[in-house]
């Protein structure tokens, strides 16, 4: 039984009947104004002219060439973070070292920083006036206004959220089971695959979903470092930008479409991990097998003890 | 399999663990470390297990140096205290584990790892839990299990951190007795470590006591019990009347009522404090009688088939307890408020202003 559910049940927390919808009137009123109009405004507007100029906007080379950028960069940077957030998590979570409270704060240094900063922070580095501009010059490697510095930029920016959702969960699970599991042979590998992943799946892939999100989506950091290059370095967010002030609107919101459409299966994909997520929590258990009814009347026992 | 430690030394930053413990336990035993919490003892237990690394000194399991030997290769089972199953795991997969995980050559066939599993899960008696999940068992199942999991790999040592300490009293009870038999049909080296004596007494062959790092005493729970060797174990082991006195010609005097003649061993004008266990007391009613020490009665309980009687002293206002079978309690119509006399059967000595982990010298008069 979840606590909302037992608030209304007793007379002694339950609020009357006005205070419930208007309370719930303004939530959703809110979330109408800022959050859905604009949504539906986005495929309402990209839908204005009919199908056949929604999808001529978006198989036009430089939309096509825009949906392969952004894909590309999610598909290298995703991946990575996700190796370096179960790694720095790892660290964090299951062993003791100098230097590791500034390591966590490293780590949030990207939510921190604002992403037209770090745009600029690699134009400093890599650009042609740059540190490592002139040495890059010589050897005709291209990385401002070039697919590397879109993908360094991204990385930077989305670096955060993979470590951030393994980090606590992994501290509060503490190293028993890996103890555990070592005791009984397995061996560093065995312990990782067996133990540890399964225990962070969850959690694994909520931040996967998280970073892959931002990496799409990213703007500021990316218009900084991408030049703007139709065809080139233009992601999807940079292109809606080009095309909107071209005066463009139709094309601009049929582009803009597809990011908002991407946010949405992001979201239903997150929604599902969640409640994955949550219904394993108290049983502990994988996706492999249900639950018996017997247990089920268990865990809510537990549940309401705690 | 016999384990030895010799001169382990353990700090954490400043906090010393460890201090210099050497310990035997020979095959086939079954013994307690028992100490207060922070006494160093599950510390011991994981540097045997080799989940941690002592600061100094050596391991030897079977008589071979295994101080630097990793963990996988101790063959050391492991029970710890909140079990540490693995939650996304079936009890089977939980228990087939070890068995899973060893290196192709050595791994036993899935028929093989079923029947085994089996086995182990018949021996403690939860067959029919396979297919649960650690989170769909009590307590007391998944220590079992936890168990189980742990003797799959056929281990020559078992190492159990507090194996009953997250369970409610009348589990423990049950799984004390259950471990004990398990023990003697098996006859693995077994370690397992409490702060609870009478799990310690009524469990182990052996218990060794520890405090501050270091062991204080060991010996067979009879023998531990009835002749401790400092005042740390006296009062570890059991509930205690404290006798603040001086020795006066051959005698323990406290305050003006003479308690033993029996301090030969000690200096003159020494103070010392006596220990007594509450059945080591007895009451005398007669109004005449000089020996012993003035009480007056403050509570008398029945406790089932033992009374038991509090008292307060008349001259310096100390906390005595009185064990007795309630058939005596009435016999001697024992009311609150009744002032008699305490005479000791049996006391001991130790000297006074030794802290109590220095282990003293103690000399005892029985």
């Amino acid at each position: 039984m979840s606590t909302s559910s037992r608030y209304e049940r007793s007379a002694a927390t339950r609020e009357s009947k006005w205070v419930k919808y208007t309370i719930l009137g303004v939530g959703l009123g809110y979330f109408g104004l800022f959050i859905l109009m604009p949504l539906i405004a986005v495929f309402f507007e990209a839908l204005r002219r009919g199908w056949a100029p929604y999808f001529a906007a978006i198989i036009e080379p430089d939309a096509l060439s825009a949906i392969r950028l952004t894909l590309t960069v999610a598909l290298v940077s995703v991946p990575l973070n996700l190796l370096f957030g179960i790694a720095a998590a790892w660290l964090i979570a299951k062993f003791e070292f100098r230097g590791k409270q500034l390591l966590l704060t490293f780590i949030d240094l990207p939510f921190s920083v604002s992403p037209v900063i770090v745009g600029l922070m690699y134009v400093l580095l890599f650009g042609a006036n740059g540190w490592f501009g002139a040495w890059l010059t010589q050897h005709d490697l291209h990385i401002i206004f070039a697919l590397p510095g879109i993908l360094l930029a991204t990385i930077f920016v989305t670096f955060p959220f993979v470590a951030r959702e393994l980090i606590p969960l992994m501290q509060a699970q503490g190293r028993e089971e890996e103890e555990a599991a070592v005791v009984l042979g397995a061996n560093g590998w065995q312990v990782f695959w067996h133990v540890t992943l399964p225990n962070i799946r969850w959690a694994l892939l909520y931040g996967v979903i998280l970073s892959n999100a931002r990496a799409m989506g990213e703007f500021g950091a990316v218009s900084v470092v991408s030049g703007k290059i139709r065809g080139a370095t233009n992601t999807l967010p940079l292109q809606v930008e080009i095309l909107y002030n071209e005066y463009n609107f139709a094309a601009a919101f049929a582009v803009a479409s597809l990011l908002a459409l991407l946010a949405l299966v992001t979201l239903v994909i997150k929604t599902w991990v969640e409640h994955r997520a949550q219904r394993n929590r108290p049983a502990g258990q994988g996706m492999e097998r249900p639950t018996p009814a017997p247990a089920a009347t268990l865990i809510s026992k537990q549940e309401q003890a705690a | 399999m016999s384990i030895v430690v010799r001169n382990i030394n353990k700090r954490f930053g400043d906090f010393v663990a460890l201090d210099d413990v050497s310990l035997d336990f020979p095959e086939g035993e079954l013994v307690a470390l028992l100490g207060p919490s922070g006494c160093g003892k599950t510390t011991l237990l994981r540097i045997i297990a080799g989940l941690e690394q002592a600061d100094g000194g050596t391991v030897l399991l079977e008589g071979r140096d295994a101080t630097h030997s990793h963990v996988r290769e101790r063959q050391v089972g492991f029970v710890f205290q909140h079990y540490a199953l693995f939650k996304h795991m079936s009890v089977f997969d939980n228990v087939a584990f070890g068995l899973r995980m060893k290196p192709r050559g050595e791994r036993p066939t899935e028929k093989r790892i079923q029947e085994k599993v089996h086995e182990l899960l018949s021996l403690v008696q939860l067959d029919w839990l396979a297919d649960r999940f650690p989170s769909q068992l009590s307590g007391g199942q998944r220590q079992r299990i936890a168990l189980a999991r742990a003797l799959a790999v056929e281990p020559q040592v078992l190492l159990l951190d507090e194996p009953f300490g997250a369970l409610d009293a009348k589990v423990r009870k049950e799984l004390r007795r259950w471990l004990r038999k398990l023990h003697e049909e098996l006859h693995v080296t077994s370690i397992f470590v409490t702060h609870d004596q009478e799990e310690a007494l009524e469990v182990a062959d052996r218990v060794v006591l520890m405090n501050h790092g270091k062991v204080e005493q060991q010996g067979a729970p009879e023998q531990v019990y009835n002749h401790p060797a400092s005042p740390f174990v006296y009062g570890f082991l059991g509930s205690v009347n404290l006798f603040h006195g001086r020795v006066e010609e051959g005698g323990v005097q406290v305050g003006s009522a003479r308690l033993s003649d029996e301090a030969a061993d000690f200096d003159e004008g020494v103070d010392v404090v006596a220990y007594a266990r509450p059945h080591e007391l007895s009451i005398v009613t007669d109004a005449d009688a000089r020996d012993g020490i003035a009480a007056r009665i403050t509570r008398v309980l029945f406790l089932g088939g033992n009374g038991r009687v509090e008292l307060e002293g008349v001259e310096q206002g100390q906390h005595f307890e009185v064990e007795l079978p309630s058939s005596a309690v009435q016999k001697l119509g024992l009311i609150q408020g009744q002032q008699v006399r305490l005479v000791p059967s049996r006391l001991r000595l130790f000297e006074k202003n030794k802290a109590p982990q220095d282990a003293p010298r103690s000399r005892g008069t029985a």
